[in-house]
């Protein structure tokens, strides 16, 4: 059996990952990406905890997180199109014109 | 079948959830020129909630597995997001027609948000306060960027999305780490766990964590870097709406987190949020000074605003939570209110949003600019305004558990928030208006929000007790 | 000890193969299998802006779906009260799909 820690350093990792993503690149659909992968570290780490208490509950909250992440993502694509249409490109630096 | 499922405790939200998919339903089967009557089916929907909300209150009972609770505090919230939200699609009526965006989505997605909301005030697991958050965020971000062919509109939406995404992410890794120390997602199972074994390390990273992105949620000082953008392209009822519903569900949620499941680690939040609160007002207040752009100033003092509300949380003693309940509903109120203002002069495509825009139609517009006086002398502090008797109650809480020091540096702080609230009104009453000053026409659904929000900036200044008492007797229900 | 094993018997089987199989190069060898029919356009073809709705909305309906998976396989403890929750969910997913047909979003361009 793999031991728990293993787990939790490669959701760490994969965290990592993707929080530097979100704060390196400049593609918002990367960028997004980078966020799912998140999301899914966070979910092992939730899966690698509940085999360790031996519960269904932990399983059954990575589901509710599956769904929630697939209905954001529907929401972020749809905002990416909104804006590539307006704006002919997807660079979070060349969107940007609200500044102070 | 489980037995303690209670279907009675959600009532509220069960209804708000209905009526906004009753609205999408009806959308397609309703004559452009009728969407607004789908405005006021959720206007309907809200005050129904609201009543059914009312026929609970001082029951208290633990419903689905204890993850919901429905008590003073669940119920004091649920009247303050109905409130808002009611207040939101008054405002959006006229303005959604006069943008060109007239969708009846807007009002279920408000709708939607609302029961969101709701949960997150309600709830005593870490679980279901997450699907309550999301539930709020992901509407939202369809409201920030509803206006689809506005550049400006896309980009708060993208940069609301992205952040908001990823303190999600931030904040669910937190609570893995609080469910994998516990093995229990309950709030009550949590601390019972936190009190036997002490704050070990995964405690502590589940606490930063959680904080973090809270932190995102809320607008605390260093996270609060997408509000201003996200607050100045958004449309300006939604602007309103993100600045008062969300941020207050946050912090309904955030007390219960702290309180109910993490108490035992006071000592280390406590100091956490002290500092946080320091900046927080600091960052919003300098930040405000400098902005021509009244949204983007109102979004500043919004940063500030959660600065002083955190300072009722470092307090942690009774009034200083009740106070925050006090200075949430006196702070939605206001703040509804001068975004109102905003809604209305800002006129066809939000072109008068500049402070300029504003100059001498002091005695043009008696009563637009009366109320955003108001409304602003309340943001300020001053004595017979709600803000004034919110910002005493926070301020004496955190005097009572001897943190001088911050009460000290948030009363600087208001004083340097005085310039720029002030120099509105004098833009308004002593500079020369335009060569033209243009004429807007102030719908009736709006002029009754604003009404509403200025007679209660007045009156939780003037008889403050009673707000006071609801505050803190729903207090009890989280200590 | 295993690791170089593993690490070499991909290799030597590729290898192996590549120096053993017969060469025969052949034109249809190279082109995308399309069921047996004859491909008329190239693989990479741009396809219609339309598929994002589409794809859009596979994913939030197909997501939705994993909740029938645990409340199947414990069908008959929940008995009644859990067919009509389902029935709840299921009706709350219909009703979205109504949004999305009345709207449109279904037609093809």
């Amino acid at each position: 059996m793999v031991p728990l820690n293993y787990y939790l350093i490669l959701g760490a990792l994969l965290f990592s990952v993707g929080a530097l993503g979100v704060i390196l690149k400049r593609n918002l659909i990367t960028m997004f990406m980078s966020v799912e992968l998140m999301l899914n570290s966070a979910n092992l780490t939730f899966l690698a905890f509940a085999r360790e208490w031996n519960q269904v509950s932990g399983q059954v909250l990575v589901f509710f997180v599956m769904v929630v992440a697939a209905a954001e993502a529907a929401v972020g694509l749809a905002i990416v199109i909104a804006t590539y249409k307006n704006r002919k490109t997807v660079n979070a630096d060349e969107t940007a014109s609200l500044r102070d | 079948m489980p037995t303690d499922l209670h279907y009675l405790a959600i009532l509220p939200e069960i209804i708000t959830a209905a009526t906004g998919i009753a609205i999408m339903l009806l959308d397609p089967f309703t004559a452009p020129q009728h969407k607004g009557r789908l405005g006021w089916l959720g206007v309907a929907g809200l005050l129904a909630a609201g009543v059914a909300g009312a026929a609970q209150s001082g029951r208290t009972m633990t419903a689905f597995g204890g993850m919901v609770q429905l008590d003073s505090y669940s119920v004091f919230f649920r009247w303050l997001f109905f409130g808002v939200s009611i207040g939101t699609i008054l405002i959006s009526l006229q303005y959604l027609k006069r943008e060109g965006v007239h969708h009846s989505e807007f009002y279920a997605l408000v709708l939607f948000a609302t029961t969101g909301m709701s949960f997150m005030a309600a709830s005593v697991d870490l679980i279901l306060m997450f699907i309550g958050l999301e539930t709020v965020a992901i509407s939202t971000y369809v409201l920030a960027g509803f206006k689809r062919s506005d550049p400006r509109s896309n980009e708060s939406a993208v940069k609301y999305f992205i952040l908001g995404a990823f303190s999600t992410a931030v904040l669910l890794y937190g609570i893995a780490f609080l469910y994998g120390q516990t093995g229990s997602t309950r709030f009550d199972r949590v601390a019972e766990a936190l009190s036997a074994q002490g704050p070990s390390a995964f405690f502590l990273v589940g606490l930063a964590l959680l904080l973090v992105g809270f932190g995102f949620k809320v607008a605390m000082a260093p996270f609060h870097v997408w509000t201003p953008d996200v607050y100045e392209g958004a449309p300006s009822p939604v602007t309103a709406f993100l600045a008062v519903g969300p941020k207050a569900a946050g912090f309904a949620a955030l007390v219960r987190v702290l309180y109910s499941a993490l108490p035992d680690m006071e000592n280390h939040w406590g100091d956490v949020l002290g500092l946080v609160a320091v900046l927080t007002m600091t960052v919003g207040n300098v930040a405000a000074i400098t902005q021509s752009n009244i949204k983007r100033l109102l979004a500043y003092s919004s940063v500030a605003h959660a600065g002083y509300l955190l300072v009722g949380l470092v307090a942690r003693n009774e009034l200083g939570i009740s106070a925050v309940l006090y200075y949430a509903v006196v702070y939605a109120l206001m703040n509804l209110g001068a975004f109102t203002v905003v809604v209305i002069w800002s006129g066809a495509g939000e072109t008068r949003v500049h402070l300029s825009d504003y100059a001498g139609i002091g005695f043009r517009y008696p009563f637009l600019t009366g109320c955003l006086s108001l409304f602003l002398l309340s943001l300020i502090g001053i004595p017979a305004t709600g803000g004034f008797m919110g910002k005493v109650f926070l301020f004496a809480a955190a005097v009572q558990s001897h943190h001088v020091g911050l009460v000290v540096i948030a009363v600087l702080n208001s004083a340097v928030s005085a310039y720029y609230y002030l120099r509105i009104i004098v833009i308004m009453y002593m500079q020369e208006p335009a060569a033209q000053v243009p004429s807007v026409e102030i719908p009736v659904p709006a002029a009754v929000a604003l009404v509403l929000a200025a007679l209660g900036t007045l009156l939780t200044g003037l008889y403050p007790s009673a707000l006071l008492d609801l505050a803190s007797r729903s207090v009890l229900a989280v200590r | 000890m295993f690791i170089f094993v593993a690490l070499l018997l991909p290799v030597v089987a590729l290898l192996a193969g590549r120096l053993l199989r017969p060469q025969m190069g052949h034109d249809t060898k190279l082109r995308p299998y399309e069921c047996g029919v004859e491909p008329e356009t190239d693989a990479r073809e741009r396809y219609s802006v339309r598929y994002y709705i589409i794809a859009i909305l596979f994913v939030i309906f197909d997501v939705e779906t994993i909740f029938l998976f645990p409340w199947a396989v414990i069908y008959d403890k929940l008995a009644l009260f859990g067919f009509i929750e389902m029935l709840v969910f299921l009706g709350i997913l219909i009703f979205g799909y109504i949004y999305v047909w009345k709207k449109g979003a279904l037609e093809w361009v």
